[in-house]
């Protein structure tokens, strides 16, 4: 098959005008008349509700939590990059564009990057009109800091809570049109299978968590904003709820998954503190602006870190990237840690940690300013520590934190089911192999907000679609196949827990497709995940019915599709014989230990296609030209 | 003002309000009482004022007092059946974290205040309960008289103490339910509140314990 | 360390409920509140017992989701803390341990500690927003805001809506959650505009819900995880009552 990314024609900077100006419009009379289911309602999502509503559209949203202002938007904490240029710092949306697409190692697409940064300047616009509280200077403006892989200081933030204030400013948007009633709020209910009809998505299977009634939404259209599968590993910083069985669901019925190898690991987490450890905490990236990260000289340096003399400490990262220092991106920073902890040099229990000191930056600025920049940071170390991080340095050690792969999307969000839309973390999105801190947030706003409400209209006005068909047998189809699996889930009645699968598919992803990945480790993956599955679906133990809330049971359908995903991802990381980004082949890197691409055979997104169960999935290639940046050796020394 | 009424914010408004009239009043009439150390003449001299040149005055005054007092009670009625309702199912266990004695015993504590009024009014204004000889226009005597009784005077001094606690978080809160607080790191502080509740519950019963124990005679 | 946990079991909205003993055995003080109870959960399950449902997704103390009524105390005996932040190492080897669901006439219990708190959501709808469609909005800078004010607003902004202010009031009231959202756009110039008709609407929505009013008990900001201050609830009445004698109050007020 082919992939046809429809990227418009014409200079990079004019792509998206020009592209706007030549979208369909559906005319204002008519767009009531289309339904837009839109699954989730984070940053992404809400955003998207929000302003689909606003244009007209009836819209249908979902999300398995509570309420829609608890997706897990609201635990970003960091801040969210604009390129404003308010700091006069040179920063332009040329910088950040290129930023981005370096600090993704050249794995993203020139033409969505550029987009990117473009509309970057109007969510901050758009924020600021909804109310949301961002940090202000005395003279009333704005706010910025630097963030990691960027030289500029063009990060917008509220408190540590930025994304918990964006967030809500779309979950208000978004109650704003339920009260107008455009949209219709389905919370906990979640969405367990695609319905697609005549080669069209047009609509969802969806189970209600509270009575375990299952039934079908159709409509026009349906957009997944369903956000990352970093909890394929078990332990990692997204909330527990977050998983990938809406677009697992939607890759087995025909959309295409791209990159799923591509998972970052974030350098500043609270390391492991023992085995029930249910997940693990991101200390925003921020602090590394102030602090210093450092391990001891000597291997097996038990003293405590004040008893270590300035000469006998290691400050690695500025060591080895002086220009970035403790800057450095993610990817670069993590591994650095993870080579200071194989080397024994780590601290902490088990040795497996790095310091992140804030000792000078308190001794510079004074400790009321530190506390007025990352108090409640300080606060969740401590409250989860039990240490004082004013008085000792922080102890952090790099954790699975968001995954770039996701559904394959051409340049209007659509995936390669007609009808199918894919935004945020849930598609394979413009962040290449890595993704530069404080660009998330930007990126599911700019899909929600900018991006496929415009999109959108151009396929909704550009076909004829049928009332939706109730009774097509597709769409019973699909209502019978949820039905069934869910009796099977009951019906194994083993003796092993839905998480001792989960934690053992995770640990066996994080040794094999981690920080540091090698063909062997990865074939063994391969190996053994089938069995882990098969295992699964004969020995798992759910208790309750399907007729209840029964989170045992939803737990279940998650991992069931986790363990489908992670065998996919270690093929992925096996077939890209190079490093590049969050991606690191042990096989491929330079004498000092440095990520090496290979842009002569590896200068695309590798999209896989689902071929069912008893065959290998198979890959389809979209070549990446780079017309306006070229392709260096990213160095941040 | 259907909407004011039929919200809970607007019958809190209606409490505050009422509750500081009720404030302004017993200040006064505490004061008034006080008289009772400078003598018969002078004490009774007042009432005799009160009740002669300032009649129309006093009417005002009865009829101000009557509405809110009836106001206060229908709302803070109302308000207690919405509360209660709010909470249909109680915990198996629950534990107080600041609210204060006062706050918890606005409730017991005002219709031990309800109580005491109509027992007060029908004992010194009407003088239909006479635990003592009743004499119009002999205020002081009337006094005398009934707080030598002990019950009278004891009755007399615990619903002070309820008064005293009423105040401490009323005086404090209706600055609150009113909106008129400017925020404060320390929302909780009253030292306003504190001396007003402290004054007048000791200021009133000075005078029943006065007499009970011979000092006034 | 071990503890013996008394656990509100409720099989579903319409079912009966009681509190239930189980034990959790050797807990690491380092575990979390909900690390516990999924101990114990993985112990109910490994006997094929059904496990103790209850609501969590973030477990960074920001999503609001979690929520436990320990030992008497909303979110437990750990100030400014949500339940997921709640550390073991704060109760004592062998402590008996009390905990049930939120109890509010307008949080119904769907199952064990899991309650429906939709009618905060149905509060915020009635004007917890600033009305701009995207796309129309100035450039950021425009209107400056004196960081004070700023400031203010994102102490009151920081609610997560986890209800343990309804949870801990003795009168089931919901305002400090109401006053956190009110505050937070009476305090910037973008919330001025709707600021009277935003009060009296998510007022009137609080009282429909079933909420109790407020006597100025103060548990609620002991209680809440963000600290949030009563200093809100009297910037909430007072704007209620400006609103009120400004405006003939809207016809959504009046029949909320
Ligand atoms: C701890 C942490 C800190 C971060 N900090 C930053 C930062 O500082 N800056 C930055 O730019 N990025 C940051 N990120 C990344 C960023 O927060 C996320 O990538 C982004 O919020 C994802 O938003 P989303 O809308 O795509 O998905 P989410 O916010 O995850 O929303 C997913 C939605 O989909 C719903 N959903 C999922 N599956 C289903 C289903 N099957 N059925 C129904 N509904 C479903 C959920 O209920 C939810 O509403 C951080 C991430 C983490 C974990
Ligand atoms: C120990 C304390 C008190 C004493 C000794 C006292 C004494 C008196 C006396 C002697 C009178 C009759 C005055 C007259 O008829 O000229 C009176 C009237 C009254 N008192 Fe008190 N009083 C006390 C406390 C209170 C309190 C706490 C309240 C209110 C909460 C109150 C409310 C009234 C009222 C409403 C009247 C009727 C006034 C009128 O309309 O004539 N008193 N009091
Ligand atoms: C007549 C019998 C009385 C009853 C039944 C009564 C009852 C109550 C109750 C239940 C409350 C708390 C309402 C709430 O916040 O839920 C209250 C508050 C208050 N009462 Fe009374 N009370 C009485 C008399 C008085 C008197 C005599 C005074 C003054 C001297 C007074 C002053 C106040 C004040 C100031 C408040 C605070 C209102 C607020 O918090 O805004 N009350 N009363
Ligand atoms: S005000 Fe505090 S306690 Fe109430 S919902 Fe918000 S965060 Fe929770
Ligand atoms: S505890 Fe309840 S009474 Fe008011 S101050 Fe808080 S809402
Ligand atoms: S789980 Fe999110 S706040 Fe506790």
């Amino acid at each position: 098959m082919e992939l046809n990314a429809k990227i418009p024609a014409g200079p990079l900077a004019d792509k998206w005008d020009r592209h706007r100006f030549e979208l369909k419009l559906v005319n204002p009379a008519n767009k009531r008349k289309f339904t837009v289911i839109v699954v989730g309602s984070g940053l992404a999502g809400a955003s998207a509700v929000a302003t689909l509503s606003e244009l007209g559209y009836q819209v249908l949203c979902l999300c398995f939590q509570d309420s829609p202002r608890r997706a897990h938007s609201i635990a970003a904490q960091g801040g969210i990059n604009a390129a404003k240029n308010y700091q006069n710092d040179g920063d332009s949306i040329f910088r950040l564009f290129y930023d981005t697409v370096k600090g993704g190692d050249f794995r993203a697409r020139e033409a969505n990057v550029y987009r990117l940064a473009q509309i970057s300047v109007n969510i901050i616009d758009q924020c600021v009109a909804q109310g949301v509280p961002f940090a202000r200077e005395y003279g009333g403006l704005l706010a910025n800091r630097s963030f990691g892989g960027a030289q500029v200081s063009r990060t917008f933030y509220a408190r540590g809570q930025t994304g918990q204030q964006l967030l809500l400013g779309a979950y208000q948007a978004l109650e704003k049109e339920i009260a107008k009633g455009g949209v219709r709020m389905l919370p906990r209910t979640e969405m367990l299978d695609l319905v697609v009809v005549d080669g069209r998505a047009r609509g969802i299977v969806a189970r209600n968590l509270v009575t375990g009634e299952i039934s079908t939404h159709l409509a026009d259209a349906v957009v997944l904003g369903t956000g990352g599968y970093g909890n394929v590993f078990y332990l990692s910083t997204n909330a527990k709820g977050c998983n990938t069985t809406a677009i697992w669901r939607a890759h087995r019925r025909g959309a295409l998954f791209g990159n799923p190898c591509y998972t970052q690991i974030h350098p500043t987490c609270i390391p492991v503190s023992g085995d029930f450890q249910s997940k693990l905490t991101l200390m925003s990236e921020s602090l590394r602006n102030d602090g210093r990260v450092w391990v001891p000289k000597r291997q097996g340096d038990t003293r405590p870190p004040h008893e270590v003399p300035e000469g006998e400490r290691d400050y690695y990262l500025e060591r080895k990237y002086p220009s970035f220092g403790n800057l450095a991106p993610r990817d670069i920073a993590s591994r650095a840690a993870k080579e200071a902890c194989d080397d024994g040099r780590g601290v902490g229990p088990g040795g497996l940690g790095v310091y992140l000191d804030f000792a000078d930056a308190i001794r510079r600025l004074g400790e009321d300013t530190i506390r007025e920049r990352y108090g409640n940071l300080f606060e969740m170390y401590q409250r989860i520590t039990d240490e004082n991080p004013y008085r000792v340095p922080m102890r952090i050690y790099p954790a699975v934190h968001y995954t770039m792969g996701g559904l394959w999307v051409d340049y209007n969000l659509m995936s390669t089911i007609p009808g199918l839309f894919v935004i945020g973390e849930a598609n394979f999105s413009d962040h290449g192999a890595n993704r530069l801190g404080a660009s998330a947030l930007m990126q599911g706003l700019a899909d929600g907000y900018f991006i496929l409400p415009y999109t959108i209209g151009d396929y909704l006005a550009g076909v004829r679609l049928g009332a939706p068909p109730a009774d097509h047998p597709e769409v019973r189809g699909a209502m019978e196949q949820v039905a069934s699996r869910t009796r099977r889930l009951l019906a194994a009645h083993g003796s092993r827990t839905v998480d001792s699968f989960h934690r053992e598919l995770g640990k066996l992803l994080w040794d094999k497709c981690g920080m540091a990945r090698t063909a062997a480790g990865l074939s063994e993956a391969i190996q053994r995940i089938p069995a882990i599955r098969d295992e699964f679906w004969r020995n798992v133990n759910v208790p309750g019915s399907d007729g209840e809330l029964n989170q045992a049971l939803e737990r279940a359908g998650r991992v069931a599709d986790f363990l489908e995903l992670g065998e996919l991802m270690c093929r992925d990381a096996l077939h890209r014989e190079e490093s590049c980004g969050g991606h690191f082949r042990v096989e491929h890197q330079t004498e000092d230990g440095e990520a090496k691409r290979d842009d002569e055979r590896f200068a695309y997104v590798a999209a896989w296609q689902y071929r069912g169960d008893d065959q290998d999935p198979c890959l389809v290639k979209e070549p990446l030209e780079f017309e306006s940046v070229t392709l260096a050796t990213r160095s941040y020394k | 003002m259907a909407v004011f009424w039929r919200s809970a914010i607007g019958k809190k408004v209606v409490m505050a309000a009422t509750g500081l009239i009720g404030v302004a009043y017993v200040i006064a009439h505490m004061v008034g009482n006080l008289q009772v150390f400078q003598g018969a003449d002078k004490l009774n001299g007042y009432a005799a004022m009160l009740h002669g040149p300032f009649k129309g005055a006093l009417w005002a005054a009865r009829a101000v007092l009557l509405a809110a007092v009836v106001l206060h009670v229908v709302a803070a009625w109302q308000l207690t059946q919405l509360d209660r309702a709010a909470r249909p199912a109680a915990y198996a266990r629950r534990e107080p974290q600041i609210s204060t004695l006062a706050s918890r015993t606005m409730r017991w504590g005002g219709v031990l205040l309800l109580v005491f009024i109509v027992f007060h009014i029908l004992h010194f204004t009407t003088g239909t309960i006479q635990p003592a000889p009743f004499v119009a226009g002999d205020v002081y005597g009337n006094m005398v008289g009934g707080f030598r009784v002990w019950w009278v005077a004891l009755f007399y001094a615990l619903a002070m103490v309820a008064l005293g606690f009423h105040l401490y978080h009323g005086a404090w809160s209706s600055a609150r339910t009113l909106g008129v607080a400017p925020p404060s790191p320390r929302p909780f502080r009253r030292p306003l509140a504190a001396t007003i509740a402290l004054v007048v519950a000791v200021g009133f019963a000075l005078v029943p314990l006065a007499v009970f124990f011979g000092i006034v005679k | 360390m071990n503890l013996t946990l008394r656990v509100w079991r409720q099989p579903g909205p319409a079912a009966a409920g009681r509190l239930v003993d189980y034990d959790a055995r050797d807990i690491s003080p380092d575990a979390s509140f909900l690390e516990m109870l999924d101990v114990v959960n993985e112990g109910l399950l490994e006997k094929g017992e059904v496990p103790i449902a209850f609501d969590h997704d973030c477990r960074e103390g920001i999503c609001g989701s979690c929520g436990l009524m320990i030992n008497g105390v909303a979110h437990g005996p750990v100030k400014g803390t949500a339940t997921c932040q709640l550390h073991m190492r704060s109760f004592r080897d062998g402590d008996v341990v009390v905990v049930e669901p939120w109890r509010a006439r307008a949080f119904p219990v769907l199952r064990d500690l899991v309650v429906d708190r939709g009618a905060f959501d149905r509060i915020i709808a009635a004007g917890g927003y600033v009305s701009v469609n995207t796309g129309s909005a100035p450039d950021g800078n425009v209107i400056p805001v004196a960081k004070s004010d700023a400031d203010a607003a994102m102490d009151a902004a920081q609610c997560i809506g986890c209800g343990a202010c309804v949870a801990a009031c003795p009168n089931g009231s919901a305002s400090l959650f109401t006053a956190a959202k009110i505050t937070h756009l009476a305090l910037l110039p973008q919330g001025q505009p709707e600021r009277g008709r935003r009060a009296l609407r998510m007022v009137a929505q609080m009282d429909a819900e079933g909420f109790g009013g407020c006597t100025l008990f103060g548990e609620c900001q002991e209680a809440c995880p963000k600290e949030i201050s009563i200093d809100t609830i009297a910037q909430m009445n007072r704007d209620y009552l400006v609103a009120l004698m400004r405006q003939r109050p809207d016809p959504v007020a009046a029949s909320g």
